[in-house]
């Protein structure tokens, strides 16, 4: 195996840690922040806009502003997944906010009607239905952070982004394209696999 | 022993302020049957939803078996009432058993228990089991899906029953057959029935019982055999829209 070769299987594994640890973040996050947003509509609003903000910063800036502070900032694999976790979070509770909203008002009240509990309304009903939304908004922060985390090498995250900065630096298009290519191919294989989970919730909706 | 039922001077606003019932009383004893008829509009919606707590007076009270209905455990006393809407809102991501197996999972039945009830049911209803439990609403036709909807809300036997015009949206014919099936449920077991209507003869065929409601107030309210002779005004007016015009 040769050099490049060991260093490309090296960054992709550090690449899919950095996605897939933010990743999981941030659906155990977005999630539950969707449905209070739901659920307080208000309020929900204002954190919606929040989101919407963190997502308009330029990704290079955002790891940029997270070095100096304490505890997530600093160089490292630490900011590098807090900054994946801030942008995958807009498609997340947005698409969970859209995917619960979207429940036939018909449905919900004739789940209340059955003596259900605003709990059981939420996991038994409103959830499995909202699911190829929530799926779809999984998809593409999926694809989103596998890109963004290219960039993550600037502040020493690792991952596919350290061979594109370092092939950049050498005028080297061989390491370019040793760090692009996995990305895409991440990227396209994530896009494939939330895309089949999607219409597979669909699916079984009927939708 | 179907639920006794007492609406005491209860008025129920819409969002804009206006009420929709006003100042309504109605007694209910167990194990009657009575139909709301009124057109569009008059409250008779408003009326049966304050029957499960979907709609809340501003004022008055809804006594149920004695007690008030709204409080803190109003989702467990909804168990025991079953409601049939218009659209049967089946939910799509479950078959038929699992939507019927509803109220029965809530209540705590054990399996053996729900597959019973389930199958005792969607039989009665013409719906065999073997057949039927295991396909999603969408793969049902109309009718199907408003049988599931009286399977789901009847299988635990609620001893309050609350219909809201559920067979409107069918063809006649189907929405006949339901009538007869409905009936024949209605006298197996010990409910207390309000079923909702704009349809004079479902009304008679239906209960025993007609209030008329029309601007949020009950108009009239009297036994069936007396409503078809009554002079009221309305009441000669809905007659007469439902009378079959003769061949000539």
């Amino acid at each position: 195996m040769s050099d490049l070769t060991a260093e490309v299987l090296h960054a992709t594994a550090q690449h899919l840690l950095i996605v897939g640890v933010a990743m999981f973040a941030a659906i155990a996050a977005g999630i539950p922040i969707g449905i209070a947003c739901v659920r307080n509509p208000r309020s929900g609003r204002a954190v919606l806009r929040l989101i919407d903000m963190i997502q308009t910063v330029p990704s290079l800036a955002l790891f940029g502003f997270l070095i100096p502070l304490p505890l997530i900032g600093g160089i490292g694999i630490r900011t590098a997944i807090v900054a994946l976790i801030l942008y995958s979070l807009l498609p997340v509770v947005r698409n969970t906010v859209t995917g619960i909203s979207g429940v036939d008002p018909l449905i919900r009240e004739a789940a209340i009607a059955l003596g259900m509990t605003e709990r059981q309304r939420l996991m038994r009903i409103d959830l499995p239905l909202a699911l190829p939304s929530i799926f779809g908004g999984i998809r593409i922060a999926t694809v989103i952070a596998i890109g963004v985390a290219t960039i993550a090498a600037a502040v020493g995250g690792g991952g596919l982004g350290t061979l594109i900065f370092r092939g950049v630096a050498m005028v080297d298009s061989t390491r370019i394209l040793a760090g692009a290519l996995p990305a895409a191919a991440l990227a396209v294989a994530a896009d494939l696999l939330f895309g089949a989970l999607e219409r597979l919730a669909a699916r079984r909706l009927g939708v | 022993m179907g639920s006794s039922v007492f609406i005491d001077r209860a008025t129920v606003s819409g969002s804009n302020g206006n009420a929709i019932v006003r100042d309504i009383s109605l007694r209910i004893d167990p194990g009657e049957s009575v139909a709301v008829i009124g057109r569009s509009g008059a409250g008779k919606t408003t009326l049966l939803r304050l029957l499960n707590g979907l709609a809340e007076q501003r004022s008055g009270s809804v006594i149920v078996d004695g007690r008030p209905l709204v409080g803190s455990r109003i989702a467990e006393r909804r168990r025991r009432i079953g409601t049939i809407l218009q659209a049967p809102a089946l939910f799509p991501h479950r078959t038929v058993f699992e939507n019927v197996a509803t109220v029965p999972r809530l209540l705590g039945w054990t399996d053996e228990r729900i597959r019973r009830a389930s199958e005792e049911m969607l039989d009665r209803l013409d719906m065999p089991f073997g057949r039927f439990a295991g396909r999603f609403p969408r793969s049902l036709s109309g009718g199907e899906q408003q049988r599931v909807g009286i399977a789901r809300a009847m299988v635990a036997a609620p001893p309050l029953l609350l219909c809201d015009e559920p067979f409107s949206a069918l063809d006649p014919i189907v929405r006949r057959d339901l009538q007869d099936t409905f009936v024949a449920l209605r006298d197996g077991g010990d409910v207390t029935l309000l079923f909702v209507t704009h349809d004079v003869a479902e009304a008679l065929r239906v209960a025993r019982r007609i209030v008329l409601i029309d601007g949020g107030a009950i108009v009239a309210d009297l036994p069936a055999a007396d409503f078809v002779r009554s002079a009221h005004p309305l009441i000669s007016r809905f007659l007469d829209a439902a009378r079959i015009p003769e061949a000539s």
